[in-house]
């Protein structure tokens, strides 16, 4: 064995290395899932027709009003099978003929069926003969960066980087002191350090691969924007691996079983898949709660890729994202080494 | 094979424990040990489950802490010198489980790495006679290849002191005398080798000398020899009698007349008239165990057909008979009243 072959550093990270790379589930979960909810994603709102909304209207004449809007289709029923229409999602208004006028049925949470209240009431409006006081016209806005696949591909980013730390990390230091194999490295005159540290190289270096795969496709695919520096891009995928790393290690830190580990990672991970703003802005969470949502390391972490990425944010615009991260990395790592069960 | 320890070698013994205690919740698992091992002794510590051989070898090892008591390994304690032991000693566990995706050489060489010093990777693939294996995964491996895996991970750093507990529990008889031939050749180069087992032909075979250990005790302790002669006898004959009639042997059988004899109330046995076969030259002991009568003898050829006369005299019937020669077994027997394995 030549020198590096000797370094016990070096042969405890090569270990993680072949480990993972010998793990075909765990080569699916890293690099391609992201990758079918991406493209998932992307099909399904890349070829969403542009907003035509279904409405219902009780009489032939409503329809023919509906109809001549581009932006509605219309189809003539009876109240109650449009009630039910519209309980069942197959429209999002019914126009209801009365004797003095029209009223509208629809939903006005739904901020599609609010669409159609407006696009409805316009259209019977103008069939009725209103016309409008002001020239108005339209300059339409279709650039990459403001669709919806340019917001969710920053967060199925973060939402990858937590999954494949705490699950690589959590799983596989679990898994050896069930078997006994940390107890026995223990024994052995191993670094204590060397074995976490070895655990943290392979993760950065995994997080190059699986980061530059699922980047690489979102931009050529979908042409997703890049509009901050790049390498400040990777330094935010670094601190946000890491603050998951730690959050990794400080699960699996007592553990002794799968199944309590499998447990504990769920009950770490579901909350922030809810709340931290993967799917749809997390601003949407009540004002209550927002202290407790931005907290989680997974915002702090999608808000600081969707900054980057779609604001061309640079780090000194983002300090308090950047704060949080550091604390999350800094915290659990700190309380886990205390706690650590080496056997 | 370098002589181990060529370098730091003291004078003094290789193991030294005074007074050990150590005890879990309510159970006391050792009970106050004194044991002393001479460098270059192969050291048995032999008992039944329970006994608290793992807890004295885990102490031994500095993997437990003692509740009270002094442990000196190679002239060194743990609290002041356990980097240094660490890279001093070998150890094997009981039921360690290596990855099963690394391959053999991959799991030696991780060791080897953290050992300043040692044997080359390939010369410890030779010892454990896993040659043939080298590129294999842990995972496809018999139970005695991982068994001599676990104790190749054990000498990579060419230890002055191999520690193994329970070598070859588990092990079918084959595998088992592999073990056995692998010791052998490690006891050849001089190293202090301390191991447990509950087998007592693997103490007698392999070890200078055992201590037998029950309830967290050392209740004997010598060469296999000298403990073997505590008994008195080289042989031990068993026999088990029946009623004097022949017709009436069977005690149990469906429909047998309850016929008054001469009979133990409690036990449902013949009597033997116990002090007409002490009396017999050349028996040393009388021992009953439930109707087995166990004697220790010497000159096997002489006593035997006085033990036929002896019994016939009395009127009883032989219903079981053989003999061995003595073995740690029988002391056991003789000290503590149960076998080794009931339980």
């Amino acid at each position: 064995m030549n020198k590096l072959e000797m370094s016990s550093l070096y042969q405890l990270t090569m270990v993680r290395f072949k480990l993972i790379l010998r793990e075909p589930e765990a080569i699916f979960w890293i690099f391609i899932f992201p990758i079918l909810l991406a493209v998932g994603l992307g099909i399904a709102f890349r070829n969403r027709p542009a907003d035509v909304l279904q409405v219902g209207a009780t009489t032939p004449q409503l329809k023919q009003a509906l109809a001549a809007d581009k932006g509605l289709t219309a189809a003539t029923m009876d109240e109650a099978a449009g009630t039910h229409a519209l309980a069942t999602g197959g429209i999002l208004l019914l126009a209801i003929q009365r004797p003095d006028g029209v009223a509208y049925k629809y939903d006005d949470t739904n901020p599609d069926a609010r669409t159609a209240r407006l696009l409805a009431d316009r259209a019977i409006q103008t069939a009725a003969g209103r016309r409008d006081a002001v020239q108005t016209d339209n300059q339409l806005v279709h650039e990459p960066g403001a669709r919806y696949i340019d917001f969710v591909v920053p967060g199925l980013l973060g939402m990858n980087l937590m999954g494949s730390a705490i699950w690589g990390i959590g799983f596989s230091i679990v898994e050896a002191r069930q078997k006994k194999l940390l107890k026995r490295l223990v024994a052995s005159p191993m670094r204590r350090w060397q074995f976490l540290a070895a655990y943290l190289i392979s993760r950065l270096a995994m997080l190059v691969l699986e980061v530059a795969v699922f980047l690489g496709f979102a931009r050529l695919m979908f042409g997703v924007p890049f509009r901050g520096s790049m390498w400040q891009l990777a330094l935010l995928c670094v601190l946000a691996s890491l603050a998951f790393s730690a959050l990794g290690l400080l699960v699996s830190s007592r553990a002794k079983t799968m199944e309590a580990a499998s447990g504990l990672m769920n009950l770490v991970m579901l909350p922030m898949w809810i709340l931290s703003g993967v799917f749809f802005s997390a601003s949407r969470f009540p004002a209550a709660i927002q202290p407790v949502v931005r907290a989680l390391p997974l915002t702090a972490a999608i808000d600081l890729l969707r900054g980057n990425m779609l604001q061309g944010m640079n780090m000194g615009q983002m300090i308090a994202p950047i704060a949080i991260l550091l604390a999350w990395v800094a915290v659990p790592f700190a309380v886990s080494v205390r706690i650590f069960r080496w056997r | 094979m370098l002589a181990p320890g060529s370098g730091a070698q003291g004078d003094g013994p290789a193991l030294l424990l005074r007074g050990i205690r150590k005890a879990y919740a309510e159970v006391k698992a050792v009970d106050g040990l004194d044991l002393e091992v001479a460098r270059g002794e192969c050291f048995g510590l032999l008992g039944p489950n329970g006994a608290g051989k793992t807890t004295t070898i885990e102490i031994c090892e500095g993997l437990t802490a003692p509740d009270d008591g002094t442990v000196e390994v190679l002239g060194l304690n743990w609290r002041a010198g356990a980097d240094e032991l660490r890279q001093r000693i070998g150890i094997q566990l009981q039921e360690t489980q290596f990855p099963d995706k690394l391959t053999v050489e991959e799991t030696l060489r991780l060791f080897r790495s953290f050992f300043k010093r040692g044997i080359p990777v390939e010369e410890s693939v030779q010892t454990a006679q896993l040659e043939e294996k080298r590129g294999s995964r842990v995972g496809g491996l018999s139970g005695g290849q991982k068994q001599r895996l676990a104790m190749a991970t054990a000498l990579v750093g060419d230890p002055e002191l191999l520690f193994l507990d329970e070598p070859t529990t588990g092990l079918d008889p084959q595998a088992r005398r592999h073990v056995w031939e692998l010791v052998d050749g490690l006891k050849e180069t001089g190293r202090t080798i301390i191991l447990t087992t509950h087998y007592m032909e693997e103490a007698e075979r392999l070890c200078d000398r055992v201590a037998i250990m029950d309830h967290g005790r050392v209740i004997a302790l010598g060469t296999p020899q000298q403990l073997i002669a505590t008994l008195g006898g080289e042989d031990i004959v068993e026999f088990a009698v029946g009623a004097s009639s022949d017709s009436q042997v069977r005690e149990s059988g469906p429909g047998a007349p309850a016929i008054p004899r001469p009979e133990n109330p409690d036990l449902g046995h013949p009597v033997v008239d116990a002090e007409l076969l002490r009396a017999i030259s050349g028996v040393q002991s009388l021992h009953m165990d439930e109707g087995l009568h166990r004697l220790s003898v010497t000159e096997l050829h002489v006593a035997v057909p006085r033990i036929f006369a002896a019994l016939r005299g009395q009127g009883l019937h032989l219903s079981e008979f053989r003999t061995h020669s003595a073995t740690l077994e029988d002391v056991f027997v003789k000290l503590t009243g149960r076998n080794l394995r009931d339980e």
